[in-house]
């Protein structure tokens, strides 16, 4: 198990709702951004004098922009039926990780400022001025939601935490307080064209090692192009594919079904990023910018149709929000979805009989699979509502013989963060992470007792990052995290592939 | 006592309808500039219509999340429904059939109202989660709620007030000629409550029967790969690049 200095929570039997421990979480404070980062991104650099007078305004103009954030400052009765469903709150006792708390610490500047109750009779309401201590309050507990929207499902009115995590993040930019993290990684999309700050020579160093593995493995020569123009297909990724582990077993599996489907495909050194983390911080202009750059790329290589790999919050930027940012795609073939989701043209792919598959090639594990929060409730695959959990359970089910599901109020909508998402997957917030991942923990704890799991696959960069990172926390090992296009990697026999791997057991070096 | 209470009324109507014109006009006026319907969401406007049926008329939403929550909920607002419902025989003449049906379900509803009021009450002083997001107006609206709900319960269980001066005096409200409204304490309380409840409807957290409606996460088409979205202050954006 790995050590923590701060106390890992209980497995316990049931998932129980903990008594409220008020600032449990309050010395927790993700790094600030320097002036330089938050300047790159249009922000101010630094917090002014006039800073609360700034952020006011900011708020106001937010307000004018965002239906959801006028609606939800407005609509919450306190129900109190969102004060179980955060995973942060479960994980860490601190009310104001209950999702109607954190939203009340925007709720109580909005009441003083914007309306009549708040004006003059704050006590009353609960309304407070927009103080230094609020301010703090803001920047640690803002930093302690995943953005996952599981609150939101819950809410009789569909209050989503996430729109108002994501609007108090932009005001805080737009008065120069920015988290390093998130605002440190978009300046690295904007300089080098992806977040892990890979120039174009060490993407092709990295794919041209993919085809030497692959290639020693099967015998086949499997391509990982990068930059061809005239490719039909525009393949975007999340950056960690390139060499996190067990990331690139899921770049090995896309390119393995793009070869068997005998599609012409590329990868761009300009657009070398799936993830958006403009969406993170709330800013729809750093957003935007970030998803022009696939615009930029599917025009600049003349490709018909755009692809992306398997990452929540990029398909939810992607499925969702791409059309409205870098939109029209009418150049690109109507035939095709825009953007498809790589699970889609891989189901598509084994309905069609196109690929090989062994799937006893899985057998020694038993698998269970995690609904990535921002796919789960934020996106579709295919044409029906739910194609979501659908999809990647048909493909897994398709290459594996041993599947069960964790219990279902834990999966589907209603599926538990893996704890670091939403711009929060930094080391300086590890407590939290793996208090966070308590749920989902427990969830995977009981179907490893109850029907021997081995395995849980993901379709998300930073739930396998975050997993492999956190899970050992549990006492479970990191290697039990498994991409799904790595089972469909596993599973597909090339034509022309060596027949005489009976031990397919890959050196699980760095790729 | 009379006079006071006609004007307190006309002013509260007048607050209501202004302040919610007014809340509906900014709500319709802000654009959702991104499509974040909570999935799996309808894909035709059809199943949104639906969607949106479900949660006003059967609180889908909170049924998935706590169902004694749940049934607080349905009674108090069910209840309330049904005792507005009989209400309208004050302001309609002659009584509509429909209306007369009602009266001993609206009748009774009164209880329901006022349990469900009581049991949601409770939750802010038992549950340590729900005491700690609870203001002082949230009590003060469930305080106000019941005793609305406690006087008018017992003007038809307990003292009957005089039913055909109310009715001449709702009538002349509505034809804008004033009549002098029954002396009963009781009543004179219910309508004050009542007409205060009218008041701060639209500038309280009661508007959320008007935003449920407007909540982008439950109102949208998930069609955004089908239909570009797009609001009108990201349009400059577009002109730039």
């Amino acid at each position: 198990m790995a050590k923590a200095n701060f106390e890992v929570p209980e497995l316990k039997e049931h998932l129980e709702v903990p008594k409220i421990e008020p600032g449990a979480m309050a010395h927790l404070e993700t790094f600030k951004a320097k002036p330089e980062f938050n300047e790159a991104l249009g922000f101010p650099g630094e917090l002014s004098e006039n800073w609360q007078e700034q952020a006011i305004d900011a708020m106001g103009d937010m307000l004018k922009k965002y239906r959801s954030l006028q609606v939800y400052m407005d609509s919450c009765v306190k129900c109190g039926a969102c004060t179980d469903k955060c995973h942060y709150y479960l994980g860490t006792k601190d009310p104001k990780n209950m999702p109607v708390a954190r939203q009340d610490l925007m709720r109580k500047v909005y009441r003083r400022y914007f309306t009549f109750g708040g004006k003059f009779f704050p006590k009353l309401v609960g309304a407070t001025d927009f103080t230094q201590e609020v301010l703090d309050d803001w920047y640690n507990y803002y930093h302690q939601c995943s953005q996952c929207r599981r609150c939101s499902v819950f809410c009789p009115y569909g209050i989503d935490t996430a729109e108002i995590s994501m609007a108090a993040r932009e005001i805080m930019d737009r008065i120069g307080l920015g988290d390093k993290y998130s605002n440190e990684i978009i300046g690295k999309v904007f300089r080098i064209g992806n977040n892990l700050g890979l120039p174009g020579p060490a993407l092709e160093d990295t794919l041209e090692g993919l085809e030497e593995d692959v290639f020693d493995e099967t015998g086949v020569e499997v391509k990982y192009p990068l930059d061809v123009k005239g490719a039909d297909i525009l393949l975007v990724t999340p950056s960690a594919d390139f060499f996190a582990e067990p990331h690139v077993d899921g770049l090995i599996g896309y390119g393995k079904v793009f070869h068997e489907a005998g599609v012409s495909w590329t990868m761009s050194s300009h657009a070398s990023e799936a993830a958006n983390f403009g969406m993170f911080i709330g800013s729809y202009e750093n957003m935007r910018k970030i998803s022009q750059r696939v615009r930029k790329a599917a025009l600049d290589l003349g490709v018909k149709r755009i692809i992306f790999g398997e990452c929540g919050h990029a398909w939810r930027v992607a499925y969702a929000f791409l059309n409205t940012l870098a939109g029209p795609w009418d150049f690109l073939d109507p035939d095709y979805p825009v953007p498809q989701h790589i699970l889609e043209f891989t189901l598509g792919e084994i309905e069609k009989g196109t690929l090989n598959i062994d799937k006893s090639q899985n057998d020694d594990m038993v698998l269970t699979f995690h609904d990535s929060c921002n796919v789960a409730r934020a996106t579709r695959m295919g044409d029906k509502p739910g194609g979501q959990f659908e999809i990647p359970r048909a493909v897994i089910k398709a290459v594996c013989n041993n599947y069960v599901d964790m219990p279902e109020d834990t999966i589907r909508e209603a599926t538990f963060c893996c704890g670091g998402g939403g711009g929060l997957l930094t080391d300086d917030l590890m407590e939290l992470r793996v208090k966070g991942a308590m749920p989902r923990m427990k969830a995977l704890k009981s179907v490893t007792e109850e029907y021997g799991v081995t395995h849980m696959a993901a379709i998300c960069a930073i739930c396998k990052s975050q997993f492999t990172k956190v899970i050992p926390y549990y006492g479970f090992d990191m290697d039990q995290i498994v991409s799904v296009h790595q089972l469909v990697s596993n599973a597909l026999i090339l034509k022309g592939q060596n027949s005489e791997d009976e031990d397919d057991e890959s050196e699980e070096d760095a790729a | 006592m009379s006079l006071a209470i006609t004007v307190l009324f006309y002013l509260a109507t007048v607050i209501l309808i202004a302040g919610l014109a007014y809340r509906i006009w900014v709500y319709a006026k802000v654009p959702a500039p991104l499509k974040i319907a909570t999935t799996p969401a309808p894909v035709t406007k059809g199943g949104v219509v639906l969607r949106m049926f479900r949660e006003v008329a059967f609180f889908e939403s909170l049924f998935k999340s706590n169902k004694l929550l749940w049934l607080l909920g349905v009674l108090f607002h069910f209840g309330l429904l049904l005792v507005l419902l009989r209400h309208l025989r004050y302001f309609i003449n002659p009584v509509p059939t429909v209306i007369e049906l009602i009266q001993p379900f609206g009748k009774y509803a009164a209880f329901a109202m006022i349990i469900g009021l009581l049991g949601l009450w409770a939750r802010r002083f038992i549950i340590d989660r729900v005491r700690y997001i609870t203001a002082p107006s949230d009590h003060l609206i469930l305080a106000l709620l019941v005793l609305i709900g406690i006087s008018g319960a017992s003007m038809t269980f307990v003292s009957h007030t005089d039913i055909v001066g109310l009715k001449n005096f709702t009538m002349g409200l509505l034809t804008f000629d004033p009549k002098p409204l029954p002396s009963d304490p009781l009543l004179a309380i219910h309508l004050f409550l009542v007409s205060v409840l009218m008041i701060i409807f639209p500038y309280s957290k009661l508007l959320h029967g008007v935003g449920v409606f407007f909540s982008p996460t439950r109102n949208q088409v998930d069609n955004p790969r089908e239909k570009r979205h797009l609001a009108d202050w990201a349009r400059k954006f577009e002109e730039n690049s």
